[in-house]
């Protein structure tokens, strides 16, 4: 057996593949319902009603698809050039640790002026996380995949370490949180007395500017080239290391994005548990989109949906909550033979 | 600092030692027989997972401790399997499958953990492997009691690193492994299957991560908790690249980074870290291992074709 190109796919070669593996996606989940004693249909529909079956459900989507708009975003940009960044969980908490120190009454700055600040400053912080690993594999060969890995353990037990010293909460009952941000740290609501903020808002601009940059930008060509082929983008005369770093930067500081808008949008303060794994998540994000910056929004929508409408439904049936991991994992893996599906056949050999 | 001098003179440290790095022992010559095969798989997180839960849950269901560890082999070759199936017949990105396999694999085992005990908050035990004493071995002064007083499960793991050492070094078998992952091309001239080669080394890799997955459950502790691997499978994808793809070096790395860990718990204990927190000695096993990276990645001996993948007919 053996994989052959095919010249000039057809329409149906380009769309049929990846509707199969979403529909064996949704196979899954019903089998996986019956394996679990309840009846698939209703599970299914669960999800869809625990998704957007209401206007608090809805929002409940859109709120949780702003940390995976960012860290799909930060994933998508970093692959695109072949940077293997799997640290976007040490990036985002990067991000909401410089959150939480500039918002907590460090800078007394009017809100339109902390804001940025504190946006910056996180992306600064998610951008250094990863600048380093780059930097180490451009000068030592060090391979990025272990160092970003590893550095997402060691920067979960610093976070805790300083919610258990300096930045715990004194009025916070025993609990390892930070103190609460001040007022005018906030991110305002998008619509008052609706439960989405501007942190939403703020992944969609996001979303444009990635996509305008890779495509109308040499920056965004030169990305795009290095992780093409890193010998011919040389030859073409593109400074690979600057390339690389660049995309550090940007990938880096989007992941911490989703740190700062959690923090100063949603949760308003730093705890050990806010991010359920959303920096691995911008993975599957990222891969369903296959890696197209427009794209990310949309399968961020998709993965939110199944989170929280697994979340609604398992308390309703008793399926567990991780079938949307499970069936996450699935969509990643199908998703990925899929796409190289549309552009090559399988052979006898 | 006296009491890091008794810390080290007790023999407890180095039993310990011993204990924490089998289960590295498995996982890391797991990986190693994947990359050295050309393939990264990084799986290995997950299928720890795996392994640590389907062995604990077929000793939980009444089977007997070994045909447990059995049956985490047999989890992990089956998610080998689906690897070698996407990353070397496909030629699919072997980073994505990699984590998508891990994410897979540790999802459904929490999945399966919860489908078959809805209602536990206490982890249910089993009866684990006990300790076992070599005959004669165990009596050496010094070296008997740490490495021939563990459990069984222990012993297996040096065989299998000297087996494995063995296979790669000195067998026909262990010469095309090697080669498929530097050259594909000449084996294929060979008359060898690529395919067949890397699959067969992806699958067998897979169940030995499984395998050390299964001493958590089945050996150290005797019950499945979430969160139990905790970047184990991580950590021996860099102690294979500090072991420069060699099995002698890579385990050597794991008594060594076992060590440490077995060492800092015990620091933990002194007025040295009653001063520090806790965390800072939890960190030291991973700054330990990105910095065993940075200092052996001068050594250029990666297998020349790992993470290619191999099209016949394409070059």
């Amino acid at each position: 057996m053996r994989l052959e190109p095919i010249a000039d796919p057809s329409p149906m070669r380009r769309v049929l593949p990846v509707v199969i593996a979403l529909a064996a996606t949704v196979i899954l989940a019903g089998f996986l319902a019956l394996v679990s004693g309840s009846d698939p249909m209703a599970v299914l529909g669960l999800i869809v009603k625990g998704a957007v079956g209401s206007k608090f459900a809805a929002l409940e989507t859109l709120n949780r698809a702003t940390p995976l708009i960012f860290t799909g975003l930060a994933i998508a940009v970093a692959f695109r050039a072949r940077l293997w960044n799997i640290g976007a969980e040490a990036q985002l908490y990067a991000g909401a640790l410089v959150t939480v120190l500039l918002g907590t009454g460090a800078l007394p700055l009017p809100a339109p002026v902390l804001i940025p600040v504190m946006a910056l400053g996180a992306i600064v912080a998610g951008a250094a996380m990863l600048v380093g690993p780059a930097l180490l594999k451009l000068r030592l060969g060090v391979d990025e995949v272990v160092t970003t890995l590893l550095l997402n353990f060691v920067m979960l037990l610093f976070i805790s370490m300083l919610l258990e010293g300096p930045l715990k909460d004194p009025m916070g009952m025993g609990w390892p949180k930070s103190a609460p941000l001040l007022k005018e740290a906030r991110l305002p609501r998008i619509v008052s007395g609706l439960r989405l903020h501007w942190g939403f808002g703020l992944a969609l601009i996001a979303a444009l500017a990635v996509w305008l940059l890779d495509r109308h930008t040499v920056a965004g060509f030169e990305m795009r080239a290095v992780g093409a082929g890193e010998t011919a983008a040389r030859f073409a005369g593109i400074r690979v290391p600057r390339v690389v770093i660049r995309t550090a930067v940007l990938s880096g500081g989007l992941a911490a994005l989703a740190g700062f808008s959690e923090v100063a949008g949603l949760k308003g303060n730093l705890t050990l548990d806010l991010s359920p794994g959303y920096g691995y998540t911008g993975i599957v994000v990222a891969m369903l989109a296959g890696l197209n910056p427009l794209g990310v929004v949309l399968s961020a929508l998709f993965v939110a949906a199944i989170f929280v409408g697994a979340d609604s439904m398992s308390r309703a049936a008793g399926v567990p909550t991780y079938i949307a991991d499970m069936l996450l994992a699935f969509a990643l893996l199908a998703m990925v033979l899929a796409l190289t599906m549309t552009r090559y056949r399988l052979r006898r050999a | 600092m006296s009491e890091i001098f008794t810390i080290i003179a007790s023999v407890s440290l180095w039993v310990a030692m011993v204990r924490i790095a089998s289960p590295l022992i498995f996982a890391t010559l797991g990986e190693l027989l994947c990359e050295r095969a050309g393939v990264l798989n990084l799986g290995i997180e997950g299928i720890m997972v795996a392994g640590a839960f389907a062995g604990w849950f077929a000793a939980y269901s009444g089977m007997g401790l070994w045909p447990a560890v059995g049956v985490a082999f047999l989890t992990g070759m089956g998610f080998g399997a689906l690897h070698a199936l996407l990353t070397v017949l496909f030629g699919l990105s072997q980073h994505v499958v990699g984590i998508g396999i891990t994410l897979l694999a540790s999802s459904s085992s929490y999945f399966a953990y919860r489908l078959a005990l809805p209602e536990v908050t206490s982890p249910p035990k089993i009866e684990a492997f006990a300790t076992w004493p070599v005959p004669v071995l165990s009596q050496i002064p010094l070296i008997g009691p740490v490495l021939f007083s563990q459990t069984p499960l222990t012993y297996l793991a040096y065989g299998l690193a000297i087996a494995l050492a063995l296979v790669l070094a000195r067998t026909p078998l262990g010469l095309a492994i090697r080669a498929v992952g530097e050259n594909p091309t000449s084996v294929e001239a060979q008359g060898l299957s690529v395919a067949g080669l890397r699959s067969g080394a992806v699958i067998a890799g897979s169940g030995l991560m499984a395998v050390g997955g299964s001493f958590l459950t089945l050996s150290a502790f005797n019950s499945f908790f979430f969160e139990m691997v905790n970047g184990r499978g991580w950590i021996c994808i860099a102690l294979v690249v500090f072991g420069a793809w060699k099995p002698g070096k890579a385990v050597a790395g794991a008594f060594l980074f076992a060590a440490f860990d077995a060492l800092q718990i015990r620091l933990q204990q002194t007025p040295l870290g009653a001063h520090l927190p806790y965390q800072i000695f939890l960190m030291l096993p991973y700054l330990l291992s990105i910095l065993a990276l940075i200092v052996t990645s001068r050594r250029a001996s990666v297998p020349a074709a790992l993470m290619q993948p191999f099209r016949k007919g394409e070059r």
